[in-house]
């Protein structure tokens, strides 16, 4: 402690960069995942497993139709994979940023503590964000890497591609989501969530079935949502049939939402935590 | 309701307890009405994306002799396992909360009710919401042309009779959960169940071994008891699933007693 | 180092409402000292805290702490504040020892330095051997020494203790009070809210008297004492429902009369004369007490007598 009569700052006299914002919680997130990876390993990798058995492999017997059908993919199996685990990166990122943000917020309190250090809210949302980046990144990757002897991916460069681009989904999902958390009150909204956004989202954006089998009204719907973007892209890379435009629209529209995403949820957070 | 009425100078009154513990339930399920009308969505959601979507690139399925749509065959599989899912649901997650962290069962035996009333409370409970979602359901296949048989009326009560056996078997397990990790055991049972229980392609599918024990599981006997009744292909398999489930339901009903009396009266 | 003038904050209630919880305070802390906030709930302290805090954004006026503008400089004003908030905002899932550490980390600090530091402070709080327990299982006093050793974690100049023994039992108080004297013994500056009056006078060197947003007095224990009560204090108790009709009996005996629910009492410098006196009138009171003036007296003066929410 200093002597001076009149003190001044000297050390950390300005905001710390975003980079060291997240650094400096690194030891929180790790910590607290050293203690829950094993509580995770069910619904990250068992779930997605079982639902490529049961569609993918079962179900999958039954389908008799030519590649044409499928997006040009030789088998159900090799349709559906890569849909999975675009939607399994939706599923990550929403669960990682819907009630971990309220328990921070209203139960465990995390954010209030942190604010109180130098840390900015604009900190505590990417270090959850990176967090985030992490839980859908690994998820994602070692379902890659599973499914990779079954001859389900057309090139070896397809699903090496497809990796960042599943992040990029779970990513634009993650900030969303994340600023709804800290918009609204309470938990109670999360059920609704789940039930009027993500299953129908699993179930209708193309991770099943080609878009096309829903009609043309439908299908144009279907178009409209991220998660259609984020499987086309997926489907493309791991098939090995890229239609470079389309990809390219893909891309944009996933990277348009998820930076007005992000923005929205250092908004949103920074509006929740200045009272 | 289905209590029946007491008979004149019972000393034990025993359902006015349980009506009791039901209309507590609904008071405060009242406020999540949103929750309420949107939860029989999710079986409808799956039924038009796996039934109808992925319907499109599947052919006919055979059942007993009968040649049926993809979609007839998936719809009374999405409706039992909607109902084991929201038995499942009620009788684990919401009970555990309400037994260790509410402690709203510790509050009720300090009345004149008994751990009796607390396990049919919750079951009758469970089984009112679930009865209202698989009459929407009915209503849906009916609207979409996926039933062909009067028979179908009685998946209403088959439905039930799987919340039934559900509930009383989960709610008996979830004494014994000691933490939320519990519960990624649950959904380790849960998952396969609603995935390979012949709920989305026929037990065909299976050889030996594996074929005989889905078909001793008791979502699958759901499954086959509401196809059978919504097709109307009947057979003996139905009959044996309506006493597999009462059978299952009703030791259920004696453990979780038994559990309730050992965790809460001692 | 803390320097406010027409310090202000409102903000917007869940009903559309605008509410003013500071309108307009001054405020100088200086190094070193122990600085309380007193007043009734609601009069807004906790909104002066937080300001002072570095995180929330001042509405109006000027603030400056450290020298700093806490809008523009709010990051490198925070790591030189410890903060000890009303309500704990522990870790429940991490233990005792991870509170400390990783709240460190937040800082900065180097991993070797931060874990010297949690067992130093582990050991100034005197939680060592509850090191590893879960923070769920402590007791309330453990629980805020822990919080407050997680404040200092920084080694901060400024230590802002916002009602630091609310809802503590009386030993677990004494132990806080003791910890937080030698904080001020080794130079950190304090500011305390609070509303329990032995705890100002225990640990204040200055404090202000809030209330609806405003100081309503100023000084130290002492000087406020002098300036608005007198030095002692005779409590007479009569009957039930005698109590307005005998104030008027004994108005004059002191410079003020105060007439509560169960009691009277009558301000003057010499409380044992007034009794004489009281005597001499013969009125007969079941019980007296003559004390001194406590800051308690102050306060319920400045802030009135009705019970606030």
């Amino acid at each position: 402690m200093s002597a001076t009569a009149e003190p001044t700052l000297s050390r950390d006299d300005h905001r710390l960069s975003s980079w060291r914002g997240v650094v400096r919680q690194y030891d929180y997130h790790w910590t607290v995942y050293k203690r829950t990876w094993k509580s995770s390993i069910v619904s990250s990798f068992l779930s997605p497993l079982l639902y490529v058995l049961a569609m993918g492999v079962l179900l999958g017997g039954f389908v008799h139709v030519g590649a044409a059908r499928l997006g040009g993919a030789p088998s159900y199996l090799a349709f559906i994979v890569p849909g999975l685990i675009a939607a399994q990166a939706m599923q990550t990122a929403v669960f990682e940023t819907t009630y971990p943000v309220m328990g921070a917020l209203k139960w465990h309190k995390s954010f209030w503590a942190q604010l109180a250090s130098p840390l900015e809210a604009r900190d505590l949302a990417n270090a959850m964000l990176a967090f985030t980046l992490f839980r859908v990144g690994s998820t994602c990757g070692v379902y890659f890497l599973v499914m990779s002897p079954f001859g389900v991916f057309g090139t070896w460069w397809g699903p090496v591609a497809a990796w960042p681009a599943t992040m990029l989904v779970g990513m634009t999902f993650a900030t969303w989501t994340f600023a709804f958390s800290a918009f609204v009150e309470g938990p109670d909204s999360f059920g609704l969530i789940f039930r009027l956004g993500l299953i129908p989202l699993f179930l209708f954006s193309g991770s099943f079935f080609p878009i096309s089998n829903l009609g043309p009204v439908l299908e144009w719907v279907a178009r409209l949502t991220p998660l259609w973007h984020g499987v086309n892209l997926t489907r493309m890379l791991c098939l090995g049939h890229l239609d470079w435009p389309t990809a390219a629209i893909n891309v944009a529209v996933l990277v348009v939402l998820l930076v007005a995403g992000w923005r929205t949820a250092v908004r949103s957070l920074t509006r929740r935590t200045a009272l | 309701m289905s209590a029946p009425a007491v008979p004149a100078g019972s000393p034990l009154r025993p359902w006015e307890g349980t009506r009791l513990l039901v209309l507590r339930n609904y008071v405060t399920y009242r406020r999540q009405w949103k929750l309420f009308a949107t939860g029989f969505l999710e079986p409808v959601f799956y039924l038009f994306s796996i039934g109808i979507g992925v319907g499109k690139l599947i052919h006919a399925f055979e059942l007993n002799g009968h040649s049926i749509p993809y979609a007839e065959f998936v719809a009374p599989g999405m409706l039992a396992a909607s109902a084991f899912n929201g038995a499942l649901l009620d009788s684990t997650f919401n009970v555990f909360f309400k037994l260790k962290y509410e402690k709203l069962y510790d509050q009720m035996l300090a009345t004149p009710l008994t751990t009796s009333d607390v396990a049919r409370g919750e079951i009758i409970w469970g089984q009112l919401r679930g009865a209202s979602y698989s009459v929407a359901f009915l209503l849906v296949m009916w609207a979409l042309g996926l039933v062909h048989s009067w028979w179908a009326v009685l998946a209403l009560p088959a439905t039930l009779l799987i919340g039934f056996a559900f509930s009383a078997v989960c709610m008996g397990l979830t004494t014994w959960m000691t933490s939320w990790q519990d519960f990624e055991k649950i959904t380790l049972v849960q998952l396969p169940m609603f995935l390979f229980s012949g709920t989305f392609f026929p037990v065909s599918r299976f050889h030996g071994v594996l074929r005989w024990v889905v078909e001793c599981t008791p979502l699958y006997r759901g499954v086959v008891l509401c196809r059978e009744l919504t097709t109307g292909a009947l057979s003996w398999e139905s009959g044996v699933s309506v006493v597999y489930l009462v059978v299952m339901g009703l030791i259920g009903l004696v453990v979780v007693r038994r559990r309730l009396d050992i965790l809460l009266l001692t | 180092m803390i320097h406010a003038r027409d310090l202000r904050k409102s903000f917007t209630d869940k009903a559309g409402h605008v509410v003013e919880a500071v309108r307009g305070i001054d405020i100088d802390v200086r190094r070193g000292e122990a600085f309380g906030f007193l007043g009734p709930n609601g009069a807004g302290k906790s909104s002066t805290m937080r300001m002072i805090a570095a995180v929330s954004p001042v509405s109006g006026g000027e603030l400056r702490i450290l020298g700093r503008d806490p809008a523009e400089h709010g990051p490198a004003i925070r790591s030189r504040l410890g903060v000890c908030p009303q309500e704990d905002t522990l870790d429940n899932e991490l233990n005792v020892f991870d509170n400390l550490y990783i709240y460190g980390r937040y800082f900065g600090i180097p991993k070797r330095e931060v874990r010297e530091r949690a067992e130093e402070l582990l050991e100034f709080v005197q939680l060592t051997d509850k090191r590893s327990a879960k923070v769920e299982g402590l007791s309330g006093g453990m629980k805020r020494r822990l919080t407050i050793a997680r404040s200092l974690i920084n080694r901060p100049e400024i230590l802002l203790l916002d009602e630091p023994t609310t809802g503590l039992d009386p030993q677990a108080r004494h132990i806080l009070w003791d910890r937080l004297f030698r904080l001020k013994q080794q130079g950190v500056t304090l500011v305390i809210t609070t509303h329990y009056m032995d705890e100002a006078e225990q640990l204040c060197d200055r404090l202000v008297v809030m209330d609806r947003g405003v100081i309503a007095a100023e000084g130290s224990p002492l000087e406020l004492i002098r300036a608005h009560s007198t030095r002692e204090v005779s409590e007479l108790r009569f009957p039930v429902g005698d109590h307005e009709a005998t104030a008027e009996k004994v108005a004059d005996l002191g410079e003020r009369v105060e007439v509560l629910p169960d009691r009277i009492l009558v301000y003057s410098d010499d409380g044992e004369h007034v009794l004489e006196q009281v005597h001499d009138r013969g009125l007969r009171p079941i019980a007296t007490l003559v004390r001194r003036s406590t800051l308690e007296d102050v306060f319920l003066r400045l802030t009135g007598r009705t019970l606030v929410d």
